[in-house]
């Protein structure tokens, strides 16, 4: 072999075993291999050689230059392998127990509340309505059968307005609208009344841990030809395990309403004890939850349905008073307080 | 051993020692002589309200005795027809208010004080023993539910029940001095009134040391009246409680007849010198009700047989008959005033007997039919989870009516609306107009909560009445940022980006803002943006006017908007529209422009948007340059088609007439960038 080659073989190898990074590597590839290359150059000193050696010497530059390639790749491996190893070993490592600067927002408690009712009664095909605030005086009582110096009026503590209208005692005052609503579908076409319609209410009274005079209330209505105590009862059974999310007993009492006929205070076991009897049901077992009954017969002809040939359930839910016991607040004032040291704990709920 | 009836627990008086009569031997058991042992039953009774029968012991006893399946033991009464041929007490109802009157006069009374078991009773009943007369009538009332007055005869010789035209001052026998005006009916011997009609007695007329005879009050009054009445004078009794409740009006004679019966038992002395003298002014009408079982059926859902109602029914005294599938039910006369009159009444008597803890419970068998959400429902939902989710913010809850107190301590002037007609507290009198002075006063009460939060709420605000005199109410979503750590600028463009995810979010619309005048307080004059939604007006956006930003916070910035959430949710969702991406290569064109003052994005737009550019994909803002004087904004502009490849030519075509276009608005476009 021409001494040339051997001599650049050797330089070549020399020159790789010091070079440390891919950029060097490069340069020299470049610089023994590109078109200018020093191994290049050397085939352009073949034509000064005798034809029977030209053979030779090219066949020996061909295989420094194969061999040079092999080596530079391989050199090439070698240095993108501890570059890598050198990226890993050079990764700090975080702290990622230091506290997180993820900002969340928050619902307020009744959205909460309300929405896990409503997704129950929704997947039950009952509709969600909406009702205004400012109810007439026919809305609120007498399409409900508390016609005008009826003792219940006393019972609560009405916010009246200059102009004679009022702001609605309770979520009942929905009633009358929705069965105008949805009763002509219900006769012309059979399609049952399910409705709920959560609402502020109001009651002009002085607030205190228990007491306030804005509240939550969700009130149910089912009207159809054949609507029973026991659907009643299977209904609130139902709804209340769901929200509770454990299996709750109902028990139904005799209670007075103006608008149901029977009418029932309903209470649930105890979600503290589950009905052994605790301080917090003051060990009855019980907790009294909700109002509810069927539909009085005049509020189901107010509300244009025959109730002869129609019957239905309504209930009360206080949601407000559900979200209390649910999340254990145990001053209702914190609810309307705007306060976000209250609120902002309230993330998500579903 | 010696004691006090104080001591052993059966009155307040510890006046003396018991006397225990002599023939009970030593060592005797109390409670083998008096009725000291004392059994009680809780007895959870919310519908008494509505119950006149279950306010006397007789009614609950007949409850017990339905539901216990036995029989309900008849009170013992003296027979009153024997003293028919005794003359008659003086007596005339002149007001339709007095539905019945039953008097009885008895003379010969020598008894003073009542046997100890009645007193026990009456002490263990939550009432004081007063004097024998006085006990008795307690204790009818007590037992049957029927007040009673006992007046001393001497005083009361002509009963007239009626009004007086003309107000006047009566002493009760609790030594009141009352007004009495022209609605409260009086009981009055002639023309000198005697006693409240069905609320308490007078001072002058009561059972005194040495009465001996006495005219028996039994009577009946308007239940309603009676209530007013008692409202009126601010003062209710246990009478007044029970004539509020509707009594039944046969109970009066029944209710003499025992009265007399315990009278004689206690005084035997005691001579009846009057027949019942009975005036029944007003009967209520009986009530029949009838209906077969399948309405039973249809109303509970479960089966309960002829045979179990029948029982029930007749155990709370009715008189029921089932006849060919048919119930006939007659109605005793101490439900019939007030809460069973019709056939769902029923249903009440026969499954609270039965037990609902013994009902079967079953779903319904109903239709299928889908159900669809409204609108303003499913936005406002949709709102809650975008503000809460992707902005951080914190929903809120507040009252309707605005905050006099705490609006003044910042500087917002409440503005005059409809008002609370009977609110109790001054600091809540008017209703709001809009939910933003609401919002400021809850962030003030935050600034220490965080450097920078916001808070929305949706709720409702009236504005005003309509022209049938009707409170105009709006729903509206409002939403406040408070930032002690963002300049203005951001704090508003984020406010901006909030409104404009809403209308994309839900509606894939965009809104427009429009510069908006100010009108109230707590607005800052500049910024003041109105919301333009599909065309509509839908809110207003701004900055806190500085006197009330310095009043909450000298530090913080503070920004506002609220919107109509029926106009939100009625306007127009312009749904996903696909634009299927060209194949071939887009060209991006950027223009950097100097604005003029008062030239906006929204002036600039004009100039290439709806003018037939076919190839103008897309277009956005990709760099703002502001110092004092100069206002650069660098617009992108991207340039494709579906069918071919651009060529540069007719790129350049259009941008020269965007160019034309803006130099018209005084638009410069200082260099070329591509």
């Amino acid at each position: 072999m021409d001494e040339k080659i051997l001599k650049m073989k050797e330089e070549i190898e020399s020159k790789l075993s010091n070079v440390s990074d891919l950029l060097e590597l490069d340069k020299l590839r470049v610089g023994y291999l590109g078109k200018k290359g020093s191994i290049t150059s050397l085939l352009k000193g073949m034509k000064d050689l005798a034809a029977e050696q030209k053979k030779a010497f090219g066949a020996d530059v061909n295989k420094l230059k194969e061999f040079s390639a092999e080596m530079i790749e391989k050199k090439a491996e070698e240095l993108k392998k501890l570059q890598v190893e050198h990226e890993i070993k050079s990764m700090p490592v975080f702290d990622i127990s230091a506290p997180s600067k993820y900002e969340c927002g928050s619902y307020h408690p009744i959205t909460l509340v309300q929405r896990q009712c409503e997704t129950i009664f929704k997947s039950m095909g009952f509709t969600v309505e909406d009702y205004s605030e400012v109810v007439t005086d026919y809305e609120c009582f007498e399409s409900l059968n508390i016609p005008k110096h009826h003792p219940a009026r006393d019972m609560q503590d009405t916010y009246y307005l200059e102009n004679g209208q009022l702001l609605k005692s309770q979520t009942s005052a929905a009633q009358n609208a929705i069965l105008r609503k949805y009763g002509p579908d219900l006769i012309k076409n059979g399609t049952p009344i399910r409705a709920i319609f959560p609402g502020r209410c109001f009651r002009n009274e002085a607030t205190d841990a228990c007491h306030e005079n804005t509240f939550f209330q969700m009130e149910g209505v089912m009207v159809d030809k054949d609507i029973s105590i026991s659907n009643l009862i299977y209904f609130m059974k139902t709804m209340l395990s769901e929200v509770f999310r454990k299996d709750i007993n109902v028990r139904l009492r005799p209670g007075f309403f103006p608008f149901v006929e029977p009418g029932f205070e309903l209470d649930i076991s105890c979600l503290i004890c589950g009905g052994e009897g605790c301080p917090s049901c003051k060990h009855s077992g019980w907790l009294e939850l909700c109002p509810c009954g069927m539909i009085h017969p005049n509020v189901l002809r107010e509300g244009g349905i025959d109730p002869d040939e129609y019957t239905g359930f309504a209930f009360g839910l206080g949601l407000t008073r559900l979200a209390m016991m649910k999340y254990e607040i145990k001053d209702i004032r914190d609810l309307n307080s705007g306060s976000l040291r209250s609120l902002s704990q309230f993330t998500d709920d579903e | 051993m010696c004691c006090g009836e104080s001591e052993i627990g059966i009155s307040d008086d510890n006046s003396g020692i018991m006397e225990i009569t002599d023939d009970v031997p030593l060592g005797t058991d109390i409670k083998t002589i008096y009725d000291v042992d004392d059994i009680i039953f809780e007895v959870d009774n919310k519908s008494l309200t509505n119950r006149p029968d279950l306010w006397g012991h007789y009614g609950i006893a007949r409850e017990f005795a339905a539901l216990a399946g036995r029989e309900l033991k008849p009170l013992d009464v003296d027979e009153l027809s024997v003293y028919d041929d005794l003359p008659s007490v003086d007596m005339k109802i002149e007001d339709k208010l007095c539905k019945r009157y039953s008097t009885i006069k008895v003379e010969n009374i020598s008894r003073s004080i009542s046997p100890v078991n009645i007193r026990i009773r009456l002490y263990y009943c939550g009432m004081r023993a007063i004097n024998f007369l006085a006990d008795l009538t307690n204790y009818l009332m007590l037992e049957m539910g029927q007040p009673m007055h006992a007046f001393d005869s001497r005083k009361v010789e002509k009963i007239r029940i009626k009004r007086f035209d003309t107000p006047f001052t009566f002493k009760t026998l609790d030594g009141v001095e009352r007004n009495i005006d022209e609605n409260t009916l009086m009981i009055c011997n002639d023309n000198t009134p005697v006693a409240i009609a069905g609320i308490m007695g007078g001072l002058d007329s009561e059972i005194v040391e040495d009465t001996t005879t006495l005219t028996l009050e039994s009577a009946n009054f308007d239940a309603a009246s009676v209530r007013k009445s008692t409202v009126r004078l601010s003062h209710r009794t246990d009478a007044s409680m029970r004539y509020e409740k509707s009594l039944d009006p046969e109970m009066t004679v029944p209710a003499i007849g025992r009265f007399l019966y315990l009278l004689k038992k206690y005084d035997s002395g005691a001579k009846v010198v009057s027949r019942l003298t009975d005036e029944y002014a007003e009967k209520f009408p009986p009530v029949t009700l009838s209906f077969d079982q399948s309405f039973v059926d249809r109303y509970t859902g479960i089966k309960i047989d002829s045979e179990t109602i029948i029982k029930t029914l007749t155990g709370l005294g009715f008189k029921a008959v089932y006849e060919n599938g048919k119930y006939t039910v007659d109605v005793p006369s101490w439900r019939i005033t007030k809460d069973v009159t019709m056939n769902a009444d029923i249903i009440e008597e026969i499954t609270r007997i039965y037990g609902y803890d013994n009902f079967e419970v079953n779903t319904t068998r109903s239709p299928l039919y889908p159900v669809r959400m409204t609108a303003v429902k499913t936005n406002e939902e949709k709102m809650k989870d975008l503000l809460v989710k992707r902005f951080a913010l914190h929903e809120v809850h507040s009252y309707v009516w605005a905050y006099n107190d705490e609006l003044k301590a910042l500087g917002i002037e409440i503005e005059p609306n409809i008002k609370l007609a009977n609110a109790t507290n001054p600091n809540i009198e008017t209703l709001r107009n809009s939910m933003i002075p609401t919002q400021l006063c809850q962030i003030k009460s935050n600034v220490s909560y965080a450097p920078e939060f916001g808070i929305f709420e949706i709720g409702r605000v009236i504005n005003g009445v309509d022209e049938n005199g009707l409170c105009i109410e709006h729903k509206k979503l409002a939403v406040t940022l408070f930032s002690k750590t963002s300049d203005i600028k951001t704090l508003y463009f984020r406010l901006r980006d909030i409104i404009a995810a809403l209308a994309s979010d839900i509606k894939h619309a965009e809104p427009e803002f429009v510069r908006a005048e100010p009108s109230h307080s707590y607005e800052h004059p500049v910024n003041l943006n109105k919301i333009i939604l599909d065309g509509r007006d839908i809110g207003i956006m701004g900055i806190v006017h500085p006197v009330v930003n310095k009043n909450i916070d000298k530090k913080a910035n503070i920004v506002f908007a609220e919107i109509d959430v029926d106009m939100f949710a009625e306007s127009k969702d312009n749904g996903i529209v696909y634009d299927e991406p060209s194949k071939y290569p887009s060209i991006d064109y950027d223009l950097s422009l100097d604005l003029p003052k008062d030239i906006f994005y929204s002036d600039l737009r004009k100039c290439w948007e709806n003018k037939g550019f076919d190839i103008l994909k897309g277009t956005g803002v990709i760099d703002t340059y502001d110092t004092d004087t100069i206002h650069r904004m660098t617009v992108r502009f991207e340039f494709s088609s579906n069918e071919r490849t651009l060529s540069s030519a007719e790129v350049q075509e259009i941008i020269n007439k965007i160019i034309s276009n803006l130099n018209d608005i005084n638009v410069v476009v200082p260099n070329m960038i591509q």
